[in-house]
């Protein structure tokens, strides 16, 4: 592949041409608007192990975008599960690849719409799923089997696996075929994001026994994706996000070692989810630095043999804190030097925010235009027809040594100090993140990275979406419904069985499963399990 | 009310959000100006939020939202204030609240709310003149 007159490289012949003569590539041959043919790689030594090669630093697979393009999925939920569908449609139609729920507030804790705690907070930055009627709503006319959905739930993300896997069965979906990411990540919710429900330990239980029952039951499902979004979001620097999360995935891969779990099968079905902020290169060599720390980690640490179970798959969005209220129309300028890094890093599937959400959830217009940003970079400007077009750039592989460096010096210290698990519990991690958020503060207050137009006097302009206040209501009216109609003996008995299963260690899902079919709502096996986990609290 | 000494704010997180990023960097600004400041950490409710401010007879109340209930929360606390007769706390509010509800919530007594991009200073500055307007001006000597 290097020019007619050299012989192809060690990596063309043994990784490169056996994957694309069973996968092949998007087009037959490659070439610039000027007809300068376009090689799959470039800047690559002989020695070096190139894309779909541990340790995986040029990315995960050996053709990337040349074969297959990453999958756009727009977060979205809001309303009621019916407007939420409405809106799935209308992203589907628009060339939407994958779906991705943003639950409100009550689902991701646990409480029903008509719970006293979800008291103006229904259907406000997500959609309310308390049921398996619900779910089927929110998913009507959209086959299971065909279209992956990316759940963003964490302490109840038993309870939506649960519900998911009911409608399956309601539907005549065998569980194997169902395809999708359940973030599953609840150490950083204790330090970054606050939809935690119950204590570290039996938390760390129900995570374990998602991903038991995933790799047994639903091999095609990602049962966790470990985020460092979040931890971006709340203020963290990139090297941070990077080391708290892979310490974040180090702990799970602890669990699932004491569970006695395979790591194997459990390696190949974990996903990750990163940020994607404003600058560039130090992103892009962000996520170059994750992919190869993580399958050293794998490999070292773990002793997992198997490639494919030390790839680091990601999903990124771009950073919801570096949008601006003021001259809101920048932000998508912004999201799109975002969406390239996440691109230009080898993302596997890719959320572009909308211009508007420092003022509201997105409106219609909104979203569509986020999406068609990464249209444009997908069909448009053809940074896809190389394989990780900065690779052997001095400065990208001079950052990409150096925060896998520095992320590592952070990981040793979690470990001397006792792991990630002690480090949540007394406060250092949120401390760290605290600290970097401060800084960043002061030097944009300060005036040394204060965001564009944002200093400008101007009017912070209307928010352009506003969700109908009358939903509680109808909520209630529905909820009030469903249980008139169900059968309750059934729904008490079953509601024991998650008691007596949250008291032993047996794996909870088919007993959750069960209870959802016998037509139990998350908010009554939340507060169940409660009375036997115990309830966390923030006290600031 | 005419108060000497250190300002007592009460920080607020009512209803279900997580968001805690502002809030505690606000909470870091104030305690760094000199000022005593309680912060309630996630999950408070509107009762609890105006328990608080009462037993703790603090100067001013600062609830953040940035999940959309601002309106129910930040109206629950006003109304449980007026209630109570603690109509001389002062109210200010900050988050994802959109433009459309500012006056709204100026108008039950939010004296400030504070979008997105608000320096650390201004909320600072703000507070101090308006609960110490003396000392603000001859304040920094």
């Amino acid at each position: 592949m290097k020019g007619e007159d050299q012989p192809p490289s060690r990596w063309t012949q043994q990784c490169w041409e056996p994957f694309v003569s069973e996968h092949p590539e998007r087009m037959e041959a490659f070439q610039t608007s000027s007809g300068t043919p376009i090689d799959p790689l470039y800047c690559h030594d002989e020695d070096s192990p190139g894309p779909g090669e541990f340790p995986f630093t040029r990315g995960i697979h050996p053709s990337m975008y040349r074969g297959r393009l990453w999958t756009m999925r727009q977060y979205a939920g809001y309303s009621t599960p019916e407007e939420t569908n409405q809106r799935f449609r209308f992203l589907l139609e628009q060339g939407q690849t994958g779906l991705s729920v943003a639950f409100d507030l009550p689902t991701q804790i646990g409480f029903d719409s008509d719970d006293p705690e979800a008291f103006g907070e229904v259907g406000r930055v997500g959609v309310p799923i308390n049921t398996v009627d619900d779910l089927d709503q929110l998913l009507e006319g959209i086959p299971l089997e065909s279209i992956s959905i990316s759940m963003t739930i964490n302490s109840t993300a038993p309870l939506l696996l649960a519900l998911l896997l009911a409608l399956a069965k309601r539907r005549g979906v065998a569980a194997d075929q169902i395809r999708g990411t359940l973030q599953n990540d609840i150490l950083k919710e204790y330090i970054a994001r606050g939809t935690q429900r119950f204590p570290v330990e039996p938390s760390m239980r129900l995570v374990v026994d998602v991903i038991e029952h995933c790799t047994k039951e639903a091999p095609s499902f990602y049962p966790i994706s470990i985020s460092g979004y979040h931890i971006r979001e709340a203020g963290s620097t990139a090297i941070q996000e990077v080391a708290f999360t892979l310490a974040n995935g180090i702990a799970y891969l602890d669990a699932c070692r004491d569970r006695g779990l395979d790591l194997v099968s459990v390696g190949r079905r974990i996903s990750f989810f990163f940020n994607a902020h404003n600058q560039l290169f130090e992103e892009i060599a962000k996520f170059r630095a994750a992919r190869r720390m993580w399958a050293k980690i794998c490999r070292e640490r773990f002793h997992i043999e198997d490639d494919r179970a030390c790839q680091l798959r990601f999903h990124t969005q771009t950073g919801g804190s570096t949008l601006q209220a003021k001259e809101p129309s920048n932000n998508i300028v912004r999201v799109t030097i975002q969406a390239l890094s996440a691109i230009l890093g080898g993302t596997q599937s890719l959320h572009t925010n909308s211009w508007d959400e420092a003022l509201s959830l997105p409106g219609q217009e909104a979203a569509r235009l986020a999406l068609r940003t990464q249209q444009v970079l997908a069909r448009e400007s053809a940074v896809t027809d190389t394989i990780d077009p900065l690779g052997g750039a001095p400065f990208i592989e001079h950052l990409t040594d150096q925060i896998e460096d520095a992320a590592m010096a952070i990981i040793c210290e979690i470990d001397e100090r006792g792991g990630m698990l002690e480090s949540i519990a007394n406060g250092s991690i949120r401390r760290a993140i605290e600290q970097s958020s401060y800084e960043a503060q002061i030097a944009r207050d300060s005036g040394a990275a204060t965001p564009v137009g944002v200093e400008e006097e101007g009017e912070i302009p209307e928010a352009p979406f506003k969700v109908d206040p009358d939903i509680e209501q109808r909520r209630r009216q529905s909820l009030e419904k469903f249980r008139l109609q169900r059968d309750n003996s059934a729904v008490n008995a079953a509601l024991l069985r998650v008691e007596k299963s949250a008291t032993g260690s047996d794996n909870m899902i088919p007993v959750l499963i069960d209870a959802m079919e016998a037509g139990c709502t998350l908010g009554e096996v939340s507060r169940k399990l409660a009375t036997v986990f115990g309830e966390t609290q923030d006290h600031g | 009310m005419d108060r000497s000494g250190p300002i007592r704010v009460l920080l607020a997180k009512p209803g279900l959000d997580g968001h805690d990023r502002g809030i505690r960097l606000v909470l870091r600004a104030l305690r760094d100006a000199g000022m005593e400041v309680i912060y309630t950490g996630l999950r408070a409710t509107p009762a609890h939020i105006v328990k608080a401010a009462i037993e703790e007879d603090v100067e001013a109340i600062g609830l953040s939202s940035l999940s959309g209930a601002h309106e129910t929360h930040f109206k629950e606390v006003s109304r449980l204030l007026e209630q109570e007769g603690a109509t001389d706390v002062v109210l200010f509010g900050g988050g994802i609240i959109p433009q459309q509800d500012v006056d709204q919530l100026r108008s039950i007594g939010f004296e400030w709310i504070y979008p997105p991009g608000t320096t650390l200073d201004k909320i600072v500055s703000d507070l101090t003149s308006t609960l110490r307007p003396t000392s603000s001006r001859s304040g920094g000597e």
